[in-house]
């Protein structure tokens, strides 16, 4: 039995902090600007419309869902930009050659991953908070449902990292997969308000718990249970870490 | 004791046009505490060999020990104890040199030593650098920093796939100097090169491989008595042509042709018969193409022992 390196796990999540610091335009001013552009074009457009079914007005109800979309989307962003730069620039061998296990280098990405969505998150609700009651009812909920989200697309962006030979193969996996998946998870919209069909359809979008679950911590209405839903995002969580361990273990996509 | 012990490197590559055999059941034994040259033409299997090592490239088969440790089922511990210099330039453009070597110190699971840090900075000349963005260096600077991260953690064997190209001849020189100090203290390092005469003067074992075949691998004193041989060199003030007959008539002496003239080998077992050769081989040239406008005899050097092996293998690959 080999001991652990927990100071080479501790050094790998350090840089990839440390790397998304280095990029505070994307990482900290973007979600702040983007916030502000909702709210102009949400709050001031739309005015003071209700969702049907529910008690909240439409822009405090987009609001919790944003903020998620921003820090599922930056998750995926930290470990998939991270990898194919690796791959680009050569210095994915260190990572190769480092004397670091399976689950080390993954814990390390995936806990990188979750400190960018809680930074953007953050950001983009402190920009939002003086104008909207964003209400953070239960806690608890925001932060299983924050936290398994964003491990869920930190480890599909170290799978899409992986798998992707250039930057052309990570804008696919992004634009083709992660968007229109987070788009279309009730980001935008109460299922309740879909034909019965397309909200079957929704319920078979994995994202689609993690945008109404997070938003029921804030709100506390929501289109599903959230203690029941848990249990997928959980499994969900899980299922991609062991993914992500089983592909690094095996050195896939990477070692010939 | 070896520092490492290679049984048996086998890799066949998967590529669309098929299967490429890169390395054939592959042996070394590296004495520890030697400064080992593994030399071979492009494609001879040196890097693959080097990637198996750091665990870049799977191996089809065989085994290797680190220092006594298995390298496949104590891959951290030879990992750790392991420093190596990539042939490809490789740079994180989003951190400093000092933030390099920190960081590959963390992942080596040693805590950074900026002593040592400062040490590998002057030593490799990268001292009013070390605050620069990586992006910031030439490509001899960025060279030099994959040398720092693959000593930053004092590893007790050091592999070095070429690591002087594009560095100029004053750095080669010290950087050769810092090396020489490493295995003096102890190191073990494994050195591949294209420059045959700095890994003659350097090291004291060689091996050479070529298409994945290992031809030699023996003290480099040893290969150097035991397989240079003397040349006997002629000059003309005419361009000589080697016709079939001139070839069967100095078949003993293989025969090749220079930019000035003719070159001979010479037998190199004893004195006499070097003697005898000489003569021999002398007479033999005089006879086919006159008097020459000058001669002598020339030693062989390691460029020229690689090139009469790696020629001699010519198409004798394990390549299916």
């Amino acid at each position: 039995m080999q001991s652990m390196n927990l100071l080479g796990a501790k050094t790998l999540f350090l840089r990839e902090v440390r790397r998304f610091l280095k990029v505070k335009m994307q990482t900290v001013v973007t979600p702040a600007l983007t916030a502000f552009l909702y709210l102009i074009i949400f709050r001031y457009a739309i005015g003071d419309r209700h969702v049907p079914g529910m008690q909240v007005d439409y822009f405090t109800f987009l609001m919790p869902g944003l903020a998620m979309m921003a820090m599922l989307q930056n998750a995926f962003a930290n470990t998939s930009s991270s990898m194919i730069m690796g791959k680009v620039m050569g210095m994915q061998i260190y990572l190769l050659m480092a004397p670091l296990s399976a689950l080390e280098v993954v814990s390390a990405f995936l806990l990188a991953a979750v400190v960018r969505a809680v930074v953007v998150a953050t950001v983009f609700l402190a920009v939002l908070m003086p104008f909207v009651d964003i209400g953070m009812q239960h806690l608890a909920l925001i932060a299983v449902y924050g936290v398994c989200g964003s491990m869920i697309m930190g480890g599909l962006g170290l799978i899409g990292g992986m798998w992707a030979r250039d930057f052309d193969n990570v804008a696919m996996v992004t634009n083709f997969i992660i968007l229109p998946l987070t788009f279309l998870s009730g980001v935008f919209y109460s299922v309740k308000q879909l034909p019965e069909f397309w909200q079957h359809i929704n319920h078979a979008n994995p994202f689609f718990y993690l945008i109404d679950g997070f938003r029921y911590g804030f709100l506390g209405v929501g289109d599903t249970d959230p203690y029941a839903s848990m249990a997928i995002v959980i499994g969900s969580a899980a299922a991609t870490f062991i993914t992500c361990w089983y592909l690094w273990r095996i050195g896939w996509r990477m070692k010939d | 004791m070896y520092a490492l012990e290679v049984n048996g490197f086998h890799k066949v590559y998967d590529n669309e046009s098929g299967q490429k055999t890169a390395l054939c059941d592959v042996s070394l034994n590296i004495p520890r505490g030697s400064f080992y040259a593994l030399l071979g033409p492009n494609g001879a299997g040196k890097s693959t060999l080097i990637n198996i090592l750091a665990d870049i490239v799977r191996p089809t088969g065989g085994s290797a020990t680190l220092l006594g440790h298995d390298l496949f089922t104590e891959r951290a511990w030879c990992k750790r104890h392991m420093g190596v210099v990539p042939q490809e330039i490789a740079f994180d453009p989003f951190f400093t040199p000092r933030e390099v070597l920190h960081f590959t110190s963390g992942l080596f699971g040693c805590i950074p030593d900026d002593d040592w840090i400062d040490e590998l900075f002057a030593r490799l000349e990268l001292s009013e650098h070390s605050a620069k963005n990586t992006r910031q260096l030439s490509g001899g600077m960025r060279r030099r920093l994959l040398v720092a991260q693959a000593l930053v953690h004092k590893p007790q064997l050091v592999i070095l796939d070429e690591p002087t190209a594009g560095v100029d001849v004053e750095l080669r020189r010290r950087l050769w100097s810092f090396m020489r100090e490493l295995n003096a203290n102890g190191t073990t390092i494994l050195l591949t090169t294209h420059y045959l005469d700095e890994a003659e003067e350097l090291c004291d074992h060689v091996a050479i491989i070529d298409r994945g075949n290992l031809l030699t691998a023996q003290p480099m004193s040893q290969l150097m008595q035991q397989v240079a041989s003397s040349h006997l060199w002629l000059q003309y003030d005419r361009e000589i042509e080697l016709k079939s007959d001139d070839q069967a008539a100095l078949a003993d002496f293989e025969p090749r042709l220079t930019t000035e003239g003719i070159c001979l080998r010479l037998s190199s077992d004893t004195e006499q018969q070097r003697s005898n050769s000489f003569h021999a081989a002398y007479e033999a040239a005089v006879a086919r193409f006159g008097p020459p406008l000058d001669a002598g005899v020339r030693k062989e050097d390691l460029e020229d022992v690689f090139l009469r092996l790696t020629d001699k293998h010519g198409d004798d690959a394990c390549n299916p």
